[in-house]
């Protein structure tokens, strides 16, 4: 299946530095995509790219198999880092403002933002300014103006910042919804955890690089350590010639908590059989490496000098 | 088109109905009113007039000097010791001290006062010392002071500008007046104005919505629908103001009318008059001056025979046009800049030209309003609403420097909203860094 937007060795220079160096990427329409990287990668340097606020020096943004073009404006909805709304206006009025900006007609937009406001149960600040709303309410009404327009591919760059627990699985729910609807959602953070349950697809950027990109299984399945935690009771033999014992915890009453990783060739049954033939087992499990930890990795393996000059990897 | 009449829409519609515009309205024209009417009021009030005692131990003044305006003379005692002393005891303003004179160098003249005599009474009283001196010289050179005045001559000249279309009467006075009014005009406009442009386009930055705005429509888009929907705003309140103006003077006309106002005062000196029994009315004359000059100001102006459409026509386009042309300039500025405090670097090459015309508008435009500084000031759009302006009322303005004047600050117009859009843009995503000079040029030729 053709990708809905993708880039191909999209380049980027300001003055100072490259933001975007040959990065190319396939995002598959209905998919939640994953944007990830620490900050300064180059993350919101190429959603500009792709909301035409600015262009690239080099490469191509294509939607559809089209390049990217004044007319693709209407497609994409975008939520920037910076949030912010005419503070002065009210609610309704500058929904509506915005919708129209997209290309909306005014009965189209009047309707769908009584929805939306109804949805996201702020329909009674319809007709307040936007500077007496709360914080969480305002980042409501810049997501409702997100997507008022019901573009194919929803931009959202640090989407849950600034929401609190309850609003930002508001938020997700919604986004869920709009998936289901047809839209493609493309999340760019540098808060991997936050999203990494959420995306089909990921691509992790570092220093202007992609390093890495796919669907998260696959990734997780290749970055699998064969690391397994086993909780039980009993007394464990150390060394052994399918596995090794990497951390061992003794808890009281003869519990113990260890993580134990397999030589190549052995299976997970084979440390489970001689586990139960030894111990009293209470927990197995694999270690699956976090999104975060694949990506401190990969950044070591392929570029470690951007470790080495302790960049914050989070 | 549509994005841009949306933008402009909003931009309208929220300042026009903010409760500051409202205020503004009305106040407008009371202070408008007020900035005419104090200065008649206080005029009013401090009628008190000023006595000076003349202490003229030289014999001097055979009369007292003529009564000037608001300044009377009396005499009191010629020596000056009891002269002091009676000047302790009355409310004179002061007391001129003239000694035993030698005519042909006079000298020793002493004023005492109280608080200092104010530069305008000393010229006053200088000038009666000085007439008192000449007058004494001339009956001594045996000449009849009448005989002089009737020597004196005033000649008026009629000023006829000859022209491809013909002779045109025209009058110099009243053509500068209307230059200089016109120009001041569109001066305090464009200042007043201009800020809120600029302070409009930074309005996005500050409120950090310009990501999404910018994602919707182009940076060209947006300035044009800002500048013209500020502009729009401008315009309402001024006509707003002329309106509500015209309506309330027209409401207090019945109190402070140039009319009414020189009958109050012909009463009024009517009065003191009689009350201090001299003989002649200086004020009344006055007031008959008042009205003289009115007069006058109007067959001049009649004389000048100005191309009323014509003037009024260009007024209107050269307001408008130089309003918009700055208010993108300031737009520019506000594109470049985060926050006001760092707007005034920028400030002061866009004003400067403006400044500069009003400067040499004297030396320069109404003087030979169509030599060649003139005629450059009037074609370049930086200086042209102005000088153009100020050009026009004195005739001779070929048709092609007029139309080639208005296609350039057209062009500049949009020249300069593409230059805003250009910063604007690259502006965008450079928060938060100090701008220069340099920095701007790049952002002209940056293929962003």
């Amino acid at each position: 299946m053709q990708p809905i937007l993708q880039a191909l060795n999209v380049r980027k220079a300001y003055a100072q530095h490259v933001a975007l160096d040959g990065v190319s990427l396939d995002i598959p329409e209905r998919s939640i995509f994953g944007l990830l990287g620490p900050n300064g990668a180059g993350k919101t340097s190429l959603i500009r790219i792709i909301t035409q606020i600015t262009g690239a020096d080099a490469g191509e943004i294509r939607i559809r198999g089209e390049k990217l073009a004044p007319r693709h404006i209407a497609e994409i909805g975008y939520l920037p880092e910076e949030r912010g709304l005419y503070k002065k206006m009210k609610v309704g009025e500058q929904l509506l403002y915005l919708a129209r900006l997209k290309g909306l007609t005014r009965t189209d937009a009047t309707q769908r933002i009584k929805t939306w406001l109804q949805r996201l149960d702020i329909a009674a600040w319809a007709e307040k300014n936007v500077e007496d709303l709360s914080k969480g309410m305002q980042q409501k009404v810049q997501f409702i103006a997100t997507v008022l327009h019901e573009p194919g591919i929803i931009i959202l760059d640090e989407p849950f910042s600034g929401f609190d627990p309850i609003n930002a699985n508001l938020i997700k729910d919604e986004i869920l919804a709009l998936r289901e609807k047809g839209a493609t959602i493309i999340f760019s953070t540098h808060r991997m955890e936050s999203v990494e349950e959420m995306c089909d697809n990921i691509a992790l950027i570092n220093r202007s690089r992609k390093v890495l990109d796919g669907t998260v299984g696959d990734i997780r399945n290749t970055f699998r350590t064969q690391t397994y935690a086993v909780e039980g009771r009993g007394r464990l033999m150390v060394v052994h010639p399918d596995f090794e014992v990497i951390e061992h915890h003794e808890r009281e009453n003869g519990h113990f908590y260890d993580v134990i990783r397999l030589h190549a060739g052995a299976t997970p049954n084979d440390l489970l059989r001689y586990l139960i033939g030894n111990v009293e087992v209470h927990a197995f499990r694999e270690l699956i490496p976090s999104i975060n930890d694949i990506f401190i990795r990969r950044v070591r393996e392929t570029m470690p000098e951007t470790i080495l000059e302790g960049e914050p990897v989070h | 088109m549509d994005k841009m009449f949306l933008i402009f829409q909003r931009e309208y519609l929220t300042r026009v109905r903010k409760k500051s515009f409202l205020i503004m309205s009305l106040v407008g024209p009371l202070l408008t009113v007020a900035l005419f009417a104090v200065p008649v009021l206080i005029a009013k009030m401090s009628d008190s007039g000023k006595v000076v005692a003349i202490s003229d131990a030289g014999g001097l003044f055979q009369t007292l000097p003529e009564n000037n305006g608001d300044l009377r003379f009396t005499r009191v005692s010629a020596d000056l010791p009891t002269a002091k002393a009676e000047f302790k005891k009355t409310k004179y303003d002061a007391l001129l001290h003239v000694p035993k004179l030698d005519l042909t160098n006079p000298g020793g003249f002493q004023v005492f006062s109280r608080k200092g005599l104010g530069l305008s009474l000393e010229n006053d009283v200088r000038r009666a010392v000085e007439g008192a001196v000449e007058n004494q010289r001339l009956s001594q050179a045996g000449i009849d002071r009448a005989t002089l005045d009737k020597m004196k001559v005033k000649v008026e000249l009629q000023t006829i500008s000859l022209s491809d279309e013909g002779e045109r009467s025209s009058s110099t006075g009243a053509s500068t007046g209307v230059a200089y009014i016109c120009g001041f005009l569109i001066y305090m406009f464009i200042f007043i104005y201009g800020i809120q442009i600029m302070r409009g386009v930074m309005e996005e930055k500050t409120n950090r919505i310009v990501e999404v705005v910018i994602s919707s429509v182009k940076p060209f888009q947006l300035m044009m629908g800002k500048v013209l929907g500020i502009a729009a705003v401008g315009f309402t309140q001024l006509a707003l103001w002329v309106l509500l103006s015209v309506g309330i003077s027209s409401v207090m006309a019945g109190s402070v009318s140039p009319d009414k106002m020189v009958e109050a005062r012909v009463n009024r000196t009517a009065a003191t008059t009689t009350a201090t029994l001299s003989t002649d009315t200086p004020q009344e004359k006055a007031a008959k001056k008042d009205t003289n000059v009115a007069a006058k100001m109007t067959t001049a102006l009649r004389a000048a025979n100005l191309n009323v459409p014509l003037l009024v026509g260009c007024f209107l386009f050269y307001f408008l046009g130089g309003y918009l042309f700055y208010g993108a300039l300031f737009g520019a500025i506000g594109a470049a800049v985060d926050n006001e405090t760092d707007t005034q670097q920028f400030m002061l090459p866009v004003t400067m030209p403006l400044i500069l015309t009003i400067i040499v508008s004297q030396a320069v435009l109404t003087t030979n309003p169509n030599g060649t500084v003139a005629f450059w000031m009037s074609m370049i759009p930086l200086t042209s609403p102005i000088a153009m302006m100020m050009r026009l009322p004195f005739g001779g303005v070929p048709l092609w420097q007029l139309g080639l004047s208005m296609v350039l600050l057209i062009g500049g117009f949009m020249a300069a909203i593409w230059v805003a859009a250009r910063i604007y843009r690259v502006g965008i995503l450079m928060y938060g860094k100090k701008i220069t000079y340099g920095e701007l040029s790049k952002w002209l030729f940056y293929k962003g």
